[in-house]
């Protein structure tokens, strides 16, 4: 299924017509919604006075906790969320009042009139800090198999470290949005710029103390999510709802981007410690890890964040006896959330470092190490957790990505460079990724669809995922035409909306086009099937002698006819028009969950994954060691992604999350003050990665003939695995700060990357 | 809204001069004011604190009261309904709001409104021509220049500005034309795809 599709924004999307939620008009009576937060990390309220704000002409409602009709929560596992601050603060960004004025500049104007008397109390800033005082979120997790301990006894060579990885702003071009339309009664209609439509219904009503029935969530595109909208984006619907109830009015709330950006959680700081035991040629015999996470001030999604990292401490090695322990640590930062990868990265690049240690130290290029410890296909074969790896590609994609990037030869050229140059370096590095798809929680893997055929011949399509730019909608319509036999242009994908696929799952755990497309398909079966009957007995009616069977009735090229006899056969829209007037209803829903896929917590062992992506690249990078500069030369990727549905799209998500991969692991970096403010809150404090920051020479390429079994059209999920290729940016800079003396010593190379940190690394060994 | 009376034009320190008398200005129940109007156009009874604009977009004049503070993204967006221009980091750094202004590409979050006094300003929506898109939007189209579609007519914009100057940039003269644009997507290859294969049509 690999011809080239134009998106289904296509049109929309280069002539500035798509419409985000800050671009649906709205009649006159609109108001902006504005929240006030905390400026203290963690302070008691003494006292909170808004009299002055209210009265202020052009305010229509400023709302403190106690105005909340509902409950004043908003935590979507964990009941620990408060919508709006009662007599505590726990992060710098915490929402305290909420104003709604008729224009933006107005509701912030009142915003400063409001008095709040804190008294500060002591905060715990930072993970480490969360360690010593044992500020834990709850109990800790494990996952073992073998004799660990005995087994790190009794291995020729061992090594012990720690790992820390940073926190990542999502820094979506659009930033958290909503606006909420009173309707009769209690109603409310929310436009939310939302992953999860079905859990920011649920937020709001909970809020409003409505049922769920009263609120209807909609979304058409988010400009960017990245796992920043999956829990987050409840927030800001549920403000504006609440605004929207207390004036009876439509209230917009958007978070200027500063306050975006104070106000929301981040990619989970990690840090983790480790012992290794391995043999001389590098093999690693066994593993114990601690997975240590700044889960910010509330637990939000951090369990499952945690568990996907303990998933994927392995990443693409068959380890025979391991342990890994994780702990989530609770701080006073605002909570930190889903983003991409959701914990399996910072899982990864702890594993990869390892194993770079381990070559460094037998002087073995560390690519070989990684060689020898992926997953096979016979005894090897696996994972900690208890789950067999089927269809594992990593073998098979070594060989040709190491062929096609030209690795051993280009491994000898930037030795000879290095030997030739003082100050500036080259590094090269090939790392692996083995990527679990599912929701680890088995219960959300579900998706359902409706879809309606009109006798136009023209279908809507509905389904529970969300656009976000991966191109969901367009592989839907591309699935949806497929499976009908129609043309594309005949396909409506409608907005998600909660009023027409009720109680989904998010859009996220790169699941988006498994669970929605397999719902979409089980829709369309059901109408086929409706149809092929009516239609046969329309070809049987009309000529007796010859008989057709209702599962020869095929639809193709937006006809519908008997493959056995192409004489019958009949346009797309007169069949729909044949079931109408024979009283066979053309809409159906359809519904899909993940078979045979489960996980015991108590156990740590299960089959938690209906199946891994696998992908590999391979980047050069030169590196200016007295400025800390570096140049991305050169990055291959070869990626598996089953049978695509669309590669344009697919090659698309993969240049795209290498990119973000590699701005976490070069310049993204966020810093707190020593009070918990954070100081890289707008662009030019944090630096996302920018049009020249892409390798020079960047090449992709789709693993070929690889389908994948039970999946849609054997596709494979594309979003977050590819994300994983931007370490080997990290680990080629280590590898260049390493040659300065021979790869003999492992650099101290910080993570991020940055100018400052490569700088420093190599310091360490020009001084 | 366009108001018939033609203004006048405003120096730089009439501007200034509305502004520092504004502390004064009344409050109205709904629309905030910062400026009094000066003398001389108090005749042509603006709105209390606006000031007259007249300038040209996507080839149509329109002549309007604004705030002294209004930037030209939020005239755009929310006196013309054109939405195409988006707001992302309101600090000109991220290049969601470009547009052109007089041919040359603009942050339209970063300048004010009355900047424009006089100009011509390109949106999105004037590179069409009716319903037939631009090489440059076709060109987006084909190549897949975009994921999420939030950065694309800013990078579209920039695109427009850059081949008026040059029209055959080397690819170092993409980087650089197109740097003041970020795409949280990473959609950058296919946006340089896109403005080569823009710069061929043309």
């Amino acid at each position: 299924m690999s011809s080239k599709t134009i998106h289904q924004s296509a049109y929309k999307h280069v002539s500035g017509a798509s419409v985000y939620v800050d671009d649906i008009p709205v009649h006159n009576q609109l108001l902006h919604g504005y929240v006030l937060y905390s400026p203290h990390a963690h302070a008691a309220i003494r006292s909170l006075k808004t009299e002055k704000a209210a009265n202020m002409p052009g305010v229509a409602a400023v709302l403190s906790a106690k105005d909340i009709p509902g409950i004043n929560q908003m935590g979507p596992i964990v009941h620990d969320e408060p919508c709006l601050a009662e007599d505590e603060v726990h992060f710098v960004g915490q929402a305290i009042c909420l104003i709604a004025a008729e224009t933006e500049e107005r509701a912030r104007q009142a915003a400063a009139t409001i008095e709040i008397d804190f008294e500060e109390l002591p905060a715990v800033l930072s993970l480490k800090q969360a360690m010593a005082v044992q500020s834990l979120m709850g109990p800790e997790r494990k996952i073992e198999r073998g004799q660990v301990q005995q087994a790190l006894k009794e291995a020729p060579l061992r090594l012990n470290g720690s790992f820390e990885s940073g926190a990542q702003e999502h820094w979506y071009l659009e930033t958290q949005t909503a606006l909420c339309l009173p309707g009769e009664d209690r109603e409310y209609m929310v436009y939310s710029s939302t992953q999860h439509p079905s859990e920011t219904q649920a937020v709001v009503s909970e809020v409003l103390g409505i049922p769920r029935h009263a609120v209807t969530v909609e979304i058409r595109r988010m400009g960017g999510a990245f796992g920043g909208k999956e829990t987050q984006a409840n927030h800001v619907a549920a403000w504006a709802a609440l605004l929207s109830n207390a004036t009876r009015r439509p209230v917009k709330l958007r978070l200027f981007r500063d306050d975006d950006q104070i106000m929301t959680g981040k990619r989970h700081p990690f840090y983790i410690r480790y012992e290794v035991g391995f043999d001389e040629q590098g093999r690693i015999l066994a593993l114990d890890v601690e997975q240590n996470a700044n889960g910010g001030s509330a637990t939000d999604l951090s369990f499952a964040i945690l568990e996907r990292a303990m998933f994927h401490a392995d990443n693409a090695y068959y380890i025979p006896n391991m342990r890994v322990i994780g702990r989530v640590w609770k701080t006073n930062l605002p909570s930190n959330t889903a983003f991409r990868g959701f914990g399996g990265p910072q899982g990864i690049v702890a594993m990869e470092n390892i194993i770079d240690r381990i070559a460094r130290q037998l002087s073995l290029d560390p690519l070989e190490v990684r060689r020898i410890n992926f997953y096979d296909m016979y005894k090897r074969d696996t994972t900690h957790y208890g789950q067999k790896i089927k269809q594992n590609h990593l073998p098979a994609m070594y060989k040709q990505l190491t062929a096609s990037a030209d690795y051993f030869e280009r491994r000898k050229l930037v030795e000879a460079f290095n030997t030739q140059h003082e100050f500036v370096k080259r590094g090269l590095a090939c790392t692996p990724v083995k990527f679990g798809i599912s929701f680890t929680t088995a219960f959300l893997n579900q998706a359902g669809a409706l879809v309606h055929v009109y006798q136009d011949g023209t279908v809507q399509v509905n389904h529970g995922g969300t656009e976000m730019g991966q191109g969901l909608h367009t592989k839907m319509r591309q699935i949806a035409a497929a499976e009908l036999g129609v043309d594309q242009d005949r396909i409506l994908i409608t907005p998600t909306n909660t009023s027409k696929v009720p109680n989904t799952s998010a859009t996220a755990a790169s699941t988006g086009s498994d669970l929605n497309g397999m719902a979409v398909k089980n829709a369309v079966d059901k109408l086929k099937f409706r149809m092929a009957y009516q239609v046969t007995e329309y070809f049987n009616q009309m000529d007796e002698q010859n008989y057709t069977l209702s599962k020869h009735i095929m639809f193709k090229n937006n006809k519908v006819f008997d493959a056995t006899n192409p004489d019958r056969t009949i346009s797309f829209e007169k069949a729909a028009q044949i079931c109408y007037f024979n009283q066979i209803p053309l809409s159906a829903t359809g519904f899909y969950k993940t078979p045979d896929i489960y996980f015991d917590r108590e156990t740590g062992q299960g089959t938690p994954f209906h199946y891994f992506a696998y992908g590999m690249a391979v980047s050069e990078v030169e590196i200016d060691l007295l400025t800390g500069q570096h140049t991305l030369l050169r990055t291959d990727i070869l990626h598996d992604v089953g049978d695509s549905v669309n590669p344009d799209l697919d090659i698309g998500q993969i240049q795209g999350a290498f990119v973000q991969g590699a701005g976490w692991c070069t310049m993204e970096e966020c810093k707190w003050d020593e009070s918990g403010h954070l100081l890289t809150h707008s662009p030019d404090t944090y630096k996302i990665p920018g049009i020249h920051d892409i390798p020079r020479d960047f090449r992709v390429q789709l693993l070929q003939k690889a389908p994948n079994e039970g999946t849609i059209r054997q596709s494979k999920a594309v979003g977050e695995p590819p994300f994983m290729h931007g370490l080997s940016v990290w680990f080629a800079i280590k590898d260049a700060i390493s040659s300065i003396d021979g790869h003999k010593r492992e650099p101290e190379l910080g993570f991020p990357a940055t100018n400052e940190a490569i700088v420093m690394a190599a310091k360490q060994f020009l001084d | 809204m366009p108001n018939k009376k033609k203004p006048s034009s405003l120096s730089r320190r009439q501007f200034i001069k509305g502004v520092s008398t504004g502390v004064a200005g009344t409050i109205a129940t709904t629309k905030l004011a910062r400026a009094l109007p000066i003398e001389k156009l108090e005749k042509a009874a603006p709105p209390e604190g606006h000031l007259p604009l007249e300038l040209k977009v996507n080839g149509k004049p329109y002549q309007l009261y604004v705030e002294p503070q209004t930037t030209l993204v939020e005239v755009l967006r929310n006196e013309l309904q054109l939405t195409g221009t988006k707001v992302s980091c309101n600090h000109g750094e991220c290049g969601a709001c470009t547009v052109l202004l007089d041919g040359k590409a603009v942050y339209s979050c970063h300048i004010l409104a009355l900047d424009a006094q006089g100009k011509s300003v390109t949106t999105i929506e004037g590179l069409l021509n009716g319903e037939e898109l631009h090489p440059i939007q076709k060109a987006f189209i084909k190549k897949d220049g975009y994921q999420c579609g939030f950065c694309t007519p800013g990078q579209i914009m920039s695109t427009q500005a850059l081949l008026l100057k040059n029209p055959n940039p080397t690819k170092e003269e993409i980087l650089d034309g197109l740097s003041g644009n970020l795409c949280r997507c990473g959609a950058y290859p296919k946006i340089i795809e896109s403005v080569e294969e823009a710069a061929k049509v043309k």
